[in-house]
């Protein structure tokens, strides 16, 4: 490749189109490498994405035929044991109307497809089928473009974004961020499950395009750190189910068995019964959190979204801190430009950025809470049981008093629980979040 | 019934490479030093099986999420994405 471009982003993701977006917008070259045959055919998420930040990149999005699938007005949590489970759900008329889109469900094939094609728009070159599989360096070790899996494949570039994802062979290759370990990432596998529009109207009791999420704890993920999560699509149900990746090798898990035994529990079978399965997924969750995020910059690179780390795993948030982090990325380097420099310190104000905002207050706040489940695996394990024997026995009507069945659920629980471990979970449960 | 893996990588568009994007750096490493092999369950596309007391490699089922990379506690598998446009092809995503 001859051309010369002032910015190659690796990976045509969340967070490298935000970037693209912003920096085409004020006229600079900008190349966006992506490997899959289109931009989105290798991406996937649990599925929802946030309306505040992608306005803030396409202000008109809904206008422009943004694949959205529902609108979520509902967000139930679940506390599942091997019969049944805890429910509780939160839904508001003001995600309707005032709030709509603050969150809504996307397919990542068809989102991120259109989201590339708003940069193309706006002049950025989304390249695909092109696997960006080394960086180039000057004799000082800067950045100074990319090397391609395509004949003649050397792409010179003033600075590189990448913004490949969680799983980048690419990064560990050139040390610009270690390999995570097993114990810091999630892995999850997820299968699309096509219903008919109106068949999931009534099982989630919606109307339109609203929808819901449910988010998923307990013994599903087989005592393992993990969780599970259902959304509505507009004609499909997306389910997830996830654990990290050192729990599932030392229980010699096999995913797609775990996700098999998720879909039949019984309060997950009715909602997909009938359903056709219409595709298999897999990817990881960067689960590390605050104090796994690498070196976001140096002389003539950036990294940004999954890539770097960023993932709120409480608060099921990675694709928009992807697109933030890409929307800074994007503004530090027009500083840099504007200084005609793309060394470390010209580009540090992507990291006062992120520093400055929600990212880091939010990864910051919420530190402690993966090791927080990896220590307390009762959570996964023997909980589930106690909690669920405790509203089973009370909601029993057997002429049984109130106060023995009290007793009978208290003693249940110190089966497994000592008062002192109870009382440290709750402790560890508070300063986590 | 419960569907098996083969059925739910039935369902996956795939533009299969003619060379393998993953190698076992040391076949020996497997048998005589790996004891559990995590390759077997781990892998959420089964690419690896047991055949004749040696793991062989299903490349083209990969799923590219790159878990037996780092969970192989032998560190034994050379791992790289398959050639631009090829691998697994999401419909929905």
């Amino acid at each position: 490749m001859k051309e010369s471009f002032e910015v190659a982003i690796v990976g045509a993701g969340p967070a490298g189109i935000s970037a693209a977006c912003r920096l085409a917008d004020q006229g600079v070259r900008t190349i966006v490498l992506e490997r899959g045959e289109f931009p989105g055919a290798k991406n996937i998420s649990g599925g929802v994405l946030y309306g505040r930040d992608l306005e803030r990149i396409v202000p008109d999005f809904a206008d422009r035929k943004c694949p959205v699938e529902r609108n979520i007005v509902d967000s139930r949590i679940w506390y599942l044991n091997k019969d049944g489970g805890y429910s509780l759900s939160y839904r508001d008329s003001v995600f309707e109307e005032n709030r709509r889109y603050n969150v809504f469900t996307v397919g990542r094939a068809k989102f991120d497809r259109w989201f590339a094609d708003q940069a193309s728009e706006k002049g950025a070159l989304v390249v695909s089928s092109t696997l960006v599989t080394d960086l180039l360096r000057d004799e000082n070790d800067k950045v100074t473009g990319v090397r391609t899996d395509r004949p003649d494949g050397d792409l010179q570039a003033d600075v590189v974004l990448l913004a490949d994802g969680v799983n980048s062979p690419l990064a560990a290759k050139t040390g610009f961020r270690p390999e995570p370990a097993p114990e810091h990432v999630a892995l999850a596998v997820k299968e699309v499950i096509e219903l008919p529009e109106e068949v999931i109207g009534e099982r989630f009791n919606t109307e339109g395009q609203n929808g819901v999420t449910i988010e998923i704890l307990g013994d599903v993920t087989w005592g393992t750190n993990g969780v599970a999560v259902i959304y509505t699509n507009r004609k499909s149900l997306s389910l997830c189910i996830g654990a990290n990746l050192a729990d599932l090798s030392a229980r010699k898990i096999k995913p797609y068995e775990m996700m098999e035994a998720f879909k039949a529990h019984p309060m997950v079978a009715p909602l997909i019964k009938n359903g056709k399965p219409a595709e298999y997924m897999a990817h990881w969750l960067a689960e590390g959190g605050y104090d796994h995020i690498p070196r976001l910059c140096g002389d003539g690179y950036l990294i940004a979204g999954d890539s770097a780390m960023l993932f709120n795993t409480l608060h099921r948030e990675g694709s928009n801190l992807a697109m933030i982090s890409g929307s800074f990325a994007a503004e530090a380097i027009l500083e840099a430009r504007k200084n005609g420099d793309f060394g470390k310190r010209s580009l540090y104000g992507y990291v006062e950025r992120l520093q400055d905002s929600l990212v880091f207050d939010d990864l910051r706040k919420y530190r402690r809470f993966n090791p927080f489940l990896q220590k307390h695996k009762e959570i996964f394990t023997t909980l589930p049981g106690a909690f669920g024997f405790a509203a089973r026995e009370m909601l029993t009507v057997n002429g049984i008093s109130k106060k023995n069945k009290q007793g009978m659920i208290w003693r249940n629980l110190r089966k497994h629980h000592s008062l002192p471990s109870l009382l440290r979970l709750g402790w560890d449960a508070l300063r986590s979040v | 019934m419960a569907a098996t893996i083969e059925d739910k990588l039935f369902l996956d568009r795939f533009n299969v490479d003619e060379q393998s994007h993953l190698t076992i750096i040391d076949e020996k490493v497997c048998v005589e030093d790996c004891a559990n092999q995590p390759c077997l369950y781990i892998c959420p596309a089964n690419v690896y099986k047991l055949e004749h007391g040696r793991i062989s490699i299903g490349y083209e089922g990969c799923l590219e999420c790159g878990s037996c990379r780092i969970g192989c506690p032998e560190l034994n598998i050379e791992w790289r994405f398959p050639t631009g446009g090829f691998g697994v092809r999401h419909k929905f995503g």
